[in-house]
């Protein structure tokens, strides 16, 4: 009795200690996370409150800001002041590309679901070992520099690209096809940058699709079409709706593709922004038009956000 | 074919079709300006023979030097702060009771995902422009160590998160039932467990730093051109095959630690 007693009395304190311990060092590791979060914090997220800020102040001669009040930027956006009565014209310049961006990266998603499932898929139904031989392959455009990547496509394109070479060679056509600097050049150059950025998410997203249940849609006398619509489709779309997230966002804010394929002439959002900061010299202008894509970014993420929360509830 | 039956429901017509464009589309270009950085000729779209020279050339070019040697600085700098900071906060967000505020916590370390590059850019741009002209604050090529190291972290905290998600905590509950301390405990069974997923995390975070253009180009002061920045300087030029060479060269050391992490994390998987 007593010794039941005794031993339990030290179970019991042995577990408040231990529980103890635990809680200090619980607590003590939550306080690892400080340097990450103080990095990012004051090198990530502060410039982004900084921008807020500077979208609303007035643009300096040589770059730069001054400290004075003003929504310009904003307005800048959509109208331009005339310079001899002072009222504001109705100016779609900006919005025009806005839309024309928004168009590309539309467009660069659908492709990209049009080729990227059926790659995912056809990887997803490989051998194990094949498997990750594919997944490695597509692994690899997807970390390597995109720079050099766009490089490689201009370098097909231009009117002495390869492609040009052999059309001519071949007497197909009687003087180059003029590639490099349009919207087809852009349009290409993204989907060759973001392609892999679908397959991957849709391919983690097939790799776990329950065949048995392709088997029991067979077994109900369904199509292999009606198969891949009502059980495929509908199984993977996770999959689908992170893949096409992960290519809209960036294809949206491209930098890299229009500034090399466009050459300047066919802008995206980015490169306006980053004109900007540099020729424009209109820092708070280029801040607005940051802050006007990012609430973009967002309306995408939201509906991101409630596309797959309503998946958790499917189970 | 081990199993007929079994491939056959699986398959889809035309998939294997579409599944081999996609990978010819997305390797023949970066193929043919690898084999173009052989081409003896000094155009570079004329082939006319093979020859090593220009990346012979490229190695004794100074200002290719200092941008690899720039490149490297920032990278490896970007990479040890970032993959510390990483391992840290996976440990605090993962080995706790959730506290209050752990999914604000969450977002901010993946924050730099979220966000487009050119946003990061010009944000970052405009705080170091403040910091100069407020506090008369200049780090020099720290500036672009800082801003690396931000977007680093959260491609080197996913492995590293996801390996200790995966690990088998009863070897930690071991340890401490046989009165390791806590630091002891994870200095003997957690870290070298989590070896690989460092690891992995650490390669990712030095591809995205040493390929970085964007984010760089908009920070980076005069005289700290890195690679990537290089490139872009001798696009605006008459090329030589030269710039086949150097793009090259960038591709191998992606597809080098590409490469490695993957290993890793498949050596895990198995």
């Amino acid at each position: 009795m007593t010794t039941a007693a005794l031993s339990s009395a030290s179970l019991s304190k042995a577990a408040l200690f231990e529980a103890q311990a635990v809680k200090t060092s619980a607590r003590r590791n939550r306080l690892l996370s400080l340097p990450a979060l103080l990095i990012i914090g004051i090198f990530g997220v502060l410039p982004l409150i900084i921008i807020c800020v500077y979208s609303f102040l007035v643009a300096a001669p040589y770059g730069g800001v001054q400290w004075q009040f003003s929504t310009d930027a904003y307005l800048n956006f959509l109208f331009q002041r005339d310079i001899f009565d002072d009222t504001l014209q109705f100016t779609p310049d900006f919005l025009i590309i806005y839309l024309r961006s928004f168009l590309f990266a539309v467009v660069t998603t659908v492709i990209c679901l049009l080729l990227g499932f059926p790659t995912a898929y056809f990887m997803a139904t490989r051998p194990p070992a094949q498997r990750n031989w594919w997944v490695l392959l597509i692994t690899i455009p997807f970390w390597s520099n995109l720079l050099v990547r766009t490089l490689a496509i201009m370098f097909i394109i231009r009117d002495e690209g390869l492609i040009n070479n052999a059309l001519l060679a071949l007497g197909v056509i009687d003087k180059p096809i003029t590639m490099l600097y349009t919207n087809f050049a852009i349009q290409l150059g993204l989907l060759y940058a973001f392609l892999p950025f679908m397959v991957l998410p849709l391919y983690s997203s097939l790799e776990k699709l329950d065949f048995r249940l392709v088997e029991a849609a067979y077994d109900l006398y369904a199509t292999r079409r009606q198969v891949l619509w009502r059980v495929i489709i509908p199984l993977s779309k996770p999959g689908i709706v992170a893949g096409c997230l992960l290519v809209f966002i960036p294809a949206l804010g491209a930098y890299v593709t229009p500034l090399i394929l466009g050459g300047g002439v066919h802008l995206m959002i980015g490169d306006l922004i980053a004109q900007q900061f540099g020729s424009g010299r209109n820092w708070p202008l280029g801040c607005a038009q940051a802050l006007i894509l990012m609430a973009a970014v967002l309306v995408a993420l939201f509906f991101y956000v409630r596309n797959t929360s309503g998946k958790v509830q499917h189970g | 074919m081990a199993e007929p039956r079994a491939m056959d429901i699986k398959d889809q017509p035309g998939f294997r079709s579409i599944a081999v464009i996609c990978l010819l589309v997305l390797y023949v270009p970066v193929l043919i300006l690898m084999i173009f950085s052989l081409n003896s000729g000094s155009l570079v779209t004329h082939w006319e023979g093979v020859t090593l020279g220009w990346y012979g050339s490229a190695f004794r070019n100074e200002e290719f030097h200092a941008a690899a040697k720039n490149t490297l600085i920032i990278s490896v700098t970007a990479t040890i702060v970032s993959t510390i900071c990483a391992t840290l906060a996976a440990i605090g967000m993962t080995r706790v009771k959730p506290w209050r505020g752990i999914a604000a916590a969450f977002m901010v370390i993946n924050l730099p995902l979220m966000v487009p590059e050119i946003i990061t850019a010009v944000a970052t741009l405009s705080f170091f422009a403040l910091i100069a002209g407020t506090l008369g604050l200049n780090f020099g090529i720290g500036n672009l160590i800082l801003a690396h190291t931000v977007f680093c972290i959260p491609f080197a905290y996913m492995p590293i998160r996801a390996r200790l998600e995966d690990m088998d905590l009863t070897l930690e509950y071991a340890a401490a039932d046989l009165y390791a301390t806590p630091w002891n405990a994870f200095r003997r069974i957690t870290l070298p467990l989590l070896v690989p997923g460092i690891m992995s995390g650490a390669a990712l975070a030095f591809i995205v730093s040493f390929d970085d253009f964007t984010i760089t180009q908009l920070v980076a002061g005069p005289g700290q051109t890195t690679l990537p920045l290089y490139i872009w300087n001798q696009i605006r030029r008459p090329m030589t095959p030269e710039i086949n060479a150097i793009s090259t060269i960038l591709l191998m050391v992606s597809i080098l630690f590409v490469s490695v992490s993957f290993l890793i994390a498949r050596r895990r998987a198995k």
